[in-house]
């Protein structure tokens, strides 16, 4: 690619998104310390509330663990959160378009 | 001008003409828990609420139990909402929006409604030793107004219309309605609309609003933005409150972003009763009129505006006749990024979850790393329960944050022969529990 283009990266195919799946669950457990292995997230479960639990507190700090692996400055609203972090695969979705590194 | 939001100015005669309009679409009822999201739409319900001489409701943490118990407070409590689902189970009033906007000038001039200095504005809510909230009354003038144009004078900034004040506090919290609503409103500042949450978001907002520009924020957000390394537009003033900031971190902020940062001390109860310039000194200074009085043990506030003599949850050492140090919290209190809350309260809640024959709450590690977060965890007795079980009723009774992290399932409490849980006893548990399985 030329280097007068964009720097974001040609966004990934589904082979693409299981790996990233898996990156965020292993980067979420350890960020946060958290009791569960990373294999155990499914990709479709809930992170907010229910399911694994995550509060506003995690969300920021996983924003930054994110941002520095990936590039990513997330922006949103409270109810674009809810969307983005509904599962791991909403998330990586999410990571996967706007990612620079 | 009164407010921004996405940058756009709204003027004061278009606040008051909503301020008309909503207090007439107000529920008959003489209670509102005002949930607004927006923080303008909340300032606009305030003030309706005000102007209607209803009594805003404002207590700490919004689930299935805290509201069942606001029913019962004031049964004749309604929802003040700007978002079509709203899950509170209080009968609702969706905020009405204007049809046109109001002219920007008003041919005989505004009419500001007038509210009595003594008018109860507002019950907040703690959370005692038992289940049950504790409620403490907000007077209009003495108690809230009088604290916040204090607090103006004491962050340096002038009593007239000139900064643009953004927080990423929410406006239900004491904190966040002195600061981020009643200061601007009193002293003519503009408040903004947004509630901003990621560090971009912060940065945005901020960029949208003119100078001079004022940030009321939490050691929690100030940890964040400083991470991002994001270049955080000019900013006049920052504020800090809720938890205890880092010299450190306090340092750092005021470099990166060529500014002064202030910190303020204060309580659901008592409201914001002093303030310090963190980076100059460790000493914290008393607004006027409120003294620190020690007895039983403790420290107790009073005087000012101050409504009556209150209890710090803190360790404080008075040094001067308006000054103090802190020492950090007393044992049993619990601050979660600025929540608050306290061991026999969370224990309370814990043991009255059906099935749970012994639970006690204790506080985590602490991370040992800058301004991390330390977590509850919770040992428990439930023969008949799992962890997901015993959460999802917690989640009912508690703010997310208090959910114990860990929660650890165990066949007894190491209690003594007289019933009392020492600590240490406690926490040797718990480590137990979470040690490694022995390799095979």
């Amino acid at each position: 690619m030329p280097d007068n283009v964009s720097p974001l990266r040609q966004p990934a195919g589904s082979a693409g998104i299981e790996t990233l799946t898996r990156e965020l669950a292993g980067l979420i457990v350890e960020a946060l310390n958290l009791e569960i292995p990373a294999a155990d997230i499914g990709p479709d479960q809930a992170l907010y509330g229910e399911g694994l639990g995550l509060d506003s507190i995690d969300i920021l700090e996983i924003a930054l663990v994110v941002s520095k692996q990936y590039g990513v400055q997330l922006r949103a609203d409270s109810e674009e959160n809810t969307r983005i972090f509904a599962s791991l695969r909403q998330l990586a979705e999410y990571v996967n378009v706007n990612r620079t590194r | 001008m009164l407010a921004y939001r996405a940058g756009a100015p709204i003027t004061a005669g278009q606040f008051l003409a909503d301020v008309e309009r909503v207090a007439a679409a107000l529920a008959p009822g003489g209670h509102v828990l005002n949930v607004c999201e927006d923080r303008y739409r909340f300032a606009v319900g305030f003030g309706a609420s005000l102007v209607a001489g209803k009594v805003s409701l404002l207590p700490s943490t919004r689930t299935p139990e805290v509201i069942a118990q606001l029913r019962r407070f004031a049964p004749d409590a309604f929802c003040l909402t700007d978002e079509r689902d709203c899950g509170v189970e209080l009968p609702r009033v969706r905020f009405p929006e204007a049809a046109t906007a109001a002219p920007s000038a008003s041919p005989g001039g505004f009419r500001v409604p007038s509210i009595d200095a003594d008018a109860r504005a507002a019950w907040v809510f703690t959370s005692g030793s038992t289940g049950t909230p504790v409620p403490h009354e907000k007077a209009f003038g003495r108690n809230l107004i009088a604290c916040v144009r204090v607090e103006a004078q004491r962050l340096g900034i002038p009593e007239r219309p000139t900064h643009a004040i953004v927080a990423t506090v929410p406006p239900q919290h004491m904190y966040g309605l002195e600061s981020s609503v009643l200061m601007p409103l009193s002293n003519g500042h503009a408040l903004v609309a947004e509630r901003p949450f990621y560090p971009a978001d912060i940065c945005a907002v901020l960029e949208a609003v003119p100078r001079p520009r004022v940030l009321i924020t939490t050691p929690l957000h100030l940890r964040a933005l400083m991470a991002s390394g994001l270049a955080v537009p000019a900013t006049d003033l920052i504020v800090s409150a809720t938890a205890p900031l880092p010299g450190q971190l306090a340092s750092e902020v005021e470099e990166r972003c060529a500014t002064r940062l202030l910190e303020i001390y204060g309580t659901t109860e008592t409201g914001t009763i002093a303030a310090r310039r963190t980076t100059q000194t460790p000493e914290w200074r008393l607004w006027p009129g409120v003294r620190l009085e020690p007895r039983d043990g403790a420290t107790f506030a009073r005087g000012g505006h101050v409504a009556q003599p209150m209890r710090l949850l803190d360790v404080l050492e008075v040094t001067g006749s308006e000054r103090f140090l802190l020492h950090g919290r007393i044992a049993d209190l619990v601050n979660i990024a600025g929540k608050r809350s306290s061991l026999a309260y969370l224990n309370h809640q814990l043991n009255s979850i059906p099935g749970v024959i012994d639970g006690a709450f204790f506080h985590g590690d602490s991370p040992g790393t800058d301004a991390a977060v330390t977590r509850v965890g919770a040992c428990v007795v439930a023969p008949g329960l799992d962890a997901a079980a015993i959460n999802a009723e917690l989640r009912r009774r508690l703010d997310p944050v208090f959910l114990p992290r860990p929660l650890l399932l165990v066949a007894s409490l190491p209690r003594t022969s007289t019933g009392k849980l020492p600590e240490a006893a406690l926490r040797s548990l718990a480590a137990a529990q979470q040690k490694p399985p022995a390799a095979e």
